[in-house]
């Protein structure tokens, strides 16, 4: 006799899943069907999952033989992950207006996208791992190249593909060596079985923790798997930049700090120096190459470079402390971000979209709120305090301190320095140079509120920041017990 | 007599593996040489977990080889699709074309 699975803890996953097949249906028999309904619809989903995902209580339960977990850690990245994909679908809807490309696909494509990463945040065995990580990423590639009749859009999901393809056989693998050394691929017996055997860790094991931490390093975009971020970022539509600067990253930061601290958590030693060199790397590489940038979606593309820097911080510090500021960091640089890809969406001029940083000249003349907004989050993006920005760094250079890792505290402190110069250059364009040709004025109502929004959290989260910190603290707490 | 055991097995499937990357490195002609690279690593992959799922006898690696298979599947088809949307923008697949943006 089989038994049923227990559906409950995955119920968020099966609502969404049906969802978007119901709306992919939707679209197809009608083929007149309005693109604002379905964004809407979309962004509604996205939201009413969320609020289930928080109802339902997580009791660290497994379900479907032990390939899925929900826990607190979980709830906590899903949490942001349909935060982030719901902003960036709201982002997007003027601009698919404006441009004539009305796709109903670009919906349901992320909220597709949004049910993979939900898989890879709750997966608790390397099969559905893998399997929530594909889904995530064949919907990205998809997601790059959807401006099908521009060359720079499918070039981007070109490049985007090769490269991800790629990194999933590179992790891939790396899996089936630590398949076939350990014997299970479950997190829970990996764990197990990696911690008694510390006397002696067979080197397929040690190979293959090197090909799955190259294969999840590319899909954080760290040095030196970076490459193709700022070509994605560039060349894929912006409201579509926005959402992998934002989604995916989050979910594939959230799958790292599982996979290393869960299963591999027994071989710390070992990859410890690993994320130490990669976080290096990518706080100098991603700062110094933002410097010279003159289109702000590849200037977007470094800084993010150099925020993994950062988050890999606090991972390498190993410990509890540090893995709750890489969750304080990635809620605020969520935020940020999403508020920033607004600004950047508002960059019009007669109709069309513009991505140079000149173009912000002289924008505190003709849309005062707007400068203000990119400037509160570009000082959040330096990191001064007391904005939001400030605080995850904070967390994540603490966590690195106490673990004596001082090299990394001292080098992060010191590119954030060289980060805050181009930071604060787009703030001196804004509000000190001549602007030869302004902007267009009308912003729609959706972008208009996301940056009412994020603009209010980053300025003022230090007032109240204690709901956050406990969310993390107890997402930590369930991650590091499992 | 020459037994086959774990290690040839694991011996090609790491040459295979390493021919797929090469091939995606060192080609410097055509798109659709990259995309057969990356099914390489992929059966290199594939041949991986069966031997082991042969060799511990635990059918979990031959579960394992078919979600791939499946994976590589529709991998292939978005792969091939994109290509022809970037052939009909730019006229060519050649690796040296792929170069709007510099990166």
């Amino acid at each position: 006799m089989t038994e049923l699975p227990d559906f409950l803890p995955a119920l968020p996953e099966i609502v969404l899943a049906l969802s978007g097949l119901l709306l992919l249906l939707y679209g197809a028999v009608r083929s007149d069907a309005p693109f604002r309904f379905i964004g809407y619809t979309t962004v509604l989903v996205l939201l009413a999952v969320q609020v289930m995902e928080m109802t339902i209580e997580p009791g660290g339960r497994f379900t479907f033989s032990g390939l899925f977990i929900s826990d607190r850690y979980a709830v906590f990245m899903k949490s942001l992950v349909l935060l982030g994909s719901a902003l960036a679908v709201l982002l997007s809807l003027d601009y698919h207006d404006q441009e004539k490309q009305e796709r109903i696909e670009y919906p349901i494509l992320i909220l597709f996208a949004t049910l993979g990463m939900m898989m890879m945040i709750s997966a608790s065995s390397l099969l559905s791992l893998y399997v929530g990580l594909e889904l995530q990423s064949l919907c990205l590639y998809v997601l790059a190249s959807i401006q099908r009749d521009t060359l720079r859009s499918t070039e981007a999901g070109l490049k985007y593909f090769i490269l991800g393809a790629l990194s999933s056989g590179l992790l891939l693998y790396g899996v089936s060596l630590i398949y076939g050394f350990t014997g299970s691929t479950e997190f829970s017996q990996l764990a197990k079985i990696l911690s008694t055997a510390n006397l002696q860790v067979p080197m397929g094991v040690i190979i293959g923790l090197v090909f799955v931490m190259a294969g999840l390093a590319f899909k954080v975009s760290a040095v030196p798997f970076h490459m193709w971020t700022p070509d994605v970022y560039e060349g894929a539509p912006t409201p579509i930049t926005a959402f992998f600067a934002v989604a995916p990253k989050i979910a594939a930061i959230a799958l790292l700090l599982r996979v290393l601290v869960g299963p591999l958590g027994g071989l710390v030693e070992e990859w410890q120096q690993v994320v130490v060199v990669v976080s290096l790397a990518s706080m100098v590489l991603g700062n110094f190459a933002a410097l010279n940038q003159t289109n702000i979606k590849r200037l977007m593309a470094y800084s993010s470079i150099g925020h993994t820097g950062y988050v890999l911080v606090g991972l390498a510090a190993g410990t509890a402390a540090g893995v709750h500021g890489v969750l304080i960091y990635i809620t605020v640089y969520l935020f940020m971000v999403v508020g920033t890809f607004a600004v950047i969406l508002c960059m019009r001029q007669h109709d069309r979209m513009v991505e140079n940083i000149e173009d912000l000249a002289g924008l505190s003349k003709t849309h005062p709120m707007i400068a203000l907004a990119m400037a509160i989050f570009m000082f959040s993006m330096a990191g001064i305090p007391p904005l939001a920005g400030f605080f995850g760094k904070l967390y994540v250079f603490l966590a690195a301190i106490e673990s004596d890792l001082y090299a990394l505290a001292i080098v992060g402190i010191l590119t954030s320095v060289v980060g805050a110069f181009y930071y604060l250059r787009i703030v001196k364009i804004m509000y000190f140079d001549e602007s030869h040709e302004p902007l267009d004025k009308w912003i729609g109502h959706d972008i208009a509120a996301i940056l009412v929004g994020t603009g209010t959290f980053t300025l003022f989260f230090f007032i109240y920041p204690e709901p956050i910190l406990l969310a993390a603290t107890a997402a930590v707490a369930s991650l590091f017990s499992g | 007599m020459l037994t086959i055991t774990l290690e040839h097995y694991l011996t090609v499937a790491a040459i295979l593996f390493s021919l797929g990357i090469f091939g995606i490195f060192l080609n410097r002609k055509n798109v659709i040489i990259i995309l057969m690279s990356v099914e390489l690593m992929l059966l290199a992959v594939n041949l991986n977990l069966v031997a082991f799922s042969n060799f511990l006898h635990d059918l979990t690696g031959q579960v394992f080889a078919m979600f791939v298979l499946t994976v590589a599947a529709a991998e292939s088809a978005i792969g091939l699709a994109i290509m022809i949307a970037f052939f009909r923008n730019r006229g060519s697949i050649a690796v040296e074309d792929v170069n709007v943006m510099k990166g």
